[in-house]
């Protein structure tokens, strides 16, 4: 099953185009990084599923519906600002009361008892909470109305890496729960490789990378032999050149491979999912994209 | 119950950590047949990582014959694992004492030894991993 697919997704602001030709599809179940530099139109890709925006070019469905001006729908999608919007005069209790009045769905005493084990104290007003609990509280009024879809924008930046376990730990074991689909965006890649799964890059408004991490880091090495002198060397098992690094001696690659690299002359090493990362975004022309067939055959799986 | 904990340093996959450790502990007899892993939800809430991570560690395990999972009830250790016996282990000693004397006969010193080990143990563990 398939929750959320972009197919020549596209938005603009008057002259300035935010998105361009996006195509995706991101599973059911999974936990999803969207991860970019700023500006490449993470927000704008958020706001396109959470119905918030209506795109321009193209077309986005989640849950197999068109989100902008789908209520029903709308209702299924939980979604946290990057600036976590809260009424700092309210108290916590009035905040989730008014999250009651507002949604359809909605869970009181699971988010009163999200504020008790973090002791975040009900009666405290919402602008005297620290950052952390802030978030902790706009995550409880997400997920207050029992999503389908949790879209957070941003959600570690502002956190200091105690409150980023803590907020982590809370949308982790919401996962372990429930078939929840969550696509978080940061650009922070350390930070999401222990927890999110499938992974999408953008950058300057494309699509990048797109697809499960495991199969991402599996399908890419760094190879370290002693220096090259052809631009393109051509090695048995590698499919193309991400990134290139030479000094007088040696030359390290970062490659995508198509199957088992041989060649004694190379050392073959791992690569994390931050040098994967950072290497496609140093290089906006290199791709890692599924073919369409490809892409809806993993989603079938 | 075991605790896992996770060395982000290591360069080794998350669910694989999971999979040496809970191997580590039927080695060492701290689980034992019948025992129970942690739930998929309390390892999530104490490392805060993917749930699909602790599964994936679970189904190998599974996979191995070591843990049975049972529905709405949790995974539960089938059998302990046992190391080599003494005669056998102490012929591996023996013979990695005879390898390290070549090795260092021929030049290497124990640092690049060191990185030989590493390399060799990343790439076996690797190929039965896959």
């Amino acid at each position: 099953m398939t929750a959320i697919v972009a197919t020549g997704l596209g938005m603009r602001y008057g002259k300035r185009v935010a998105l361009r030709d996006c195509s995706m599809e991101i599973p059911s179940g999974s936990v999803t990084a969207l991860v970019g530099p700023n500006g490449a139109g993470k927000t704008t890709l958020l706001l396109l599923a959470a119905g918030l925006l209506a795109p321009t070019a193209g077309t986005i469905t989640v849950l197999d519906r068109t989100p902008d001006r789908d209520v029903e729908l709308i209702s299924r999608i939980g979604f946290v600002a990057q600036d976590v919007p809260l009424y700092g005069s309210f108290t916590v209790a009035e905040m989730l009361r008014f999250g009651q009045k507002m949604n359809h769905h909605w869970d009181q005493q699971l988010a009163q008892q999200r504020m008790e084990k973090l002791q975040i104290p009900l009666n405290q007003q919402v602008h005297e909470l620290s950052g952390g609990q802030r978030a902790q509280v706009s995550l409880a009024l997400a997920l207050g109305k029992k999503p389908d879809i949790l879209l957070l924008d941003e959600p570690l930046a502002s956190l200091d890496p105690l409150a980023r376990r803590e907020f982590m730990r809370v949308v982790m074991e919401t996962a372990a729960d429930s078939k929840i689909t969550i696509v978080l965006s940061s650009h922070l890649v350390a930070d999401l490789e222990r927890v999110c799964d499938h992974l999408v890059v953008l950058s300057s408004s494309r699509t990048q990378v797109v697809g499960e991490i495991g199969t991402l880091l599996d399908g890419h090495c760094v190879l370290v032999g002693p220096h090259c002198d052809s631009r393109e060397p051509d090695i048995a098992g590698v499919a193309s050149i991400v990134e290139r690094t030479d000094s007088e001696r040696q030359t390290s690659l970062l490659v995508r491979t198509n199957g088992p690299i041989l060649d004694p002359k190379w050392i073959s090493e791992p690569v994390t999912l931050e040098d994967l990362v950072l290497a496609y975004l140093a290089r906006p022309g290199a791709t890692a994209l599924p073919a369409p067939r490809a892409m809806s055959q993993a989603s079938a799986s | 119950m075991i605790h896992f904990r996770l060395n982000a340093q290591s360069g080794v996959a998350t669910y694989v950590q999971l999979v040496h450790q809970v191997r580590h502990a039927l080695r060492s007899g701290l689980l034992e047949p019948g025992d129970q892993l942690p739930t998929v939800k309390e390892v999530v809430g104490s490392l805060a990582i993917n749930p699909n991570t602790v599964l994936k560690a679970y189904r190998e395990l599974e996979h191995a014959g070591l843990v049975e999972g049972r529905p709405g009830m949790g995974t539960f250790v089938l059998r302990s694992l046992e190391g080599p016996p003494p005669d056998k282990q102490a012929a591996l000693r023996k013979s990695l004492q005879r390898w390290l004397q070549s090795a260092l006969e021929a030049g290497l010193s124990p640092d690049a030894v060191l990185a030989f080990v590493d390399a060799a143990i990343r790439d076996v563990t690797e190929d039965s991993v896959a």
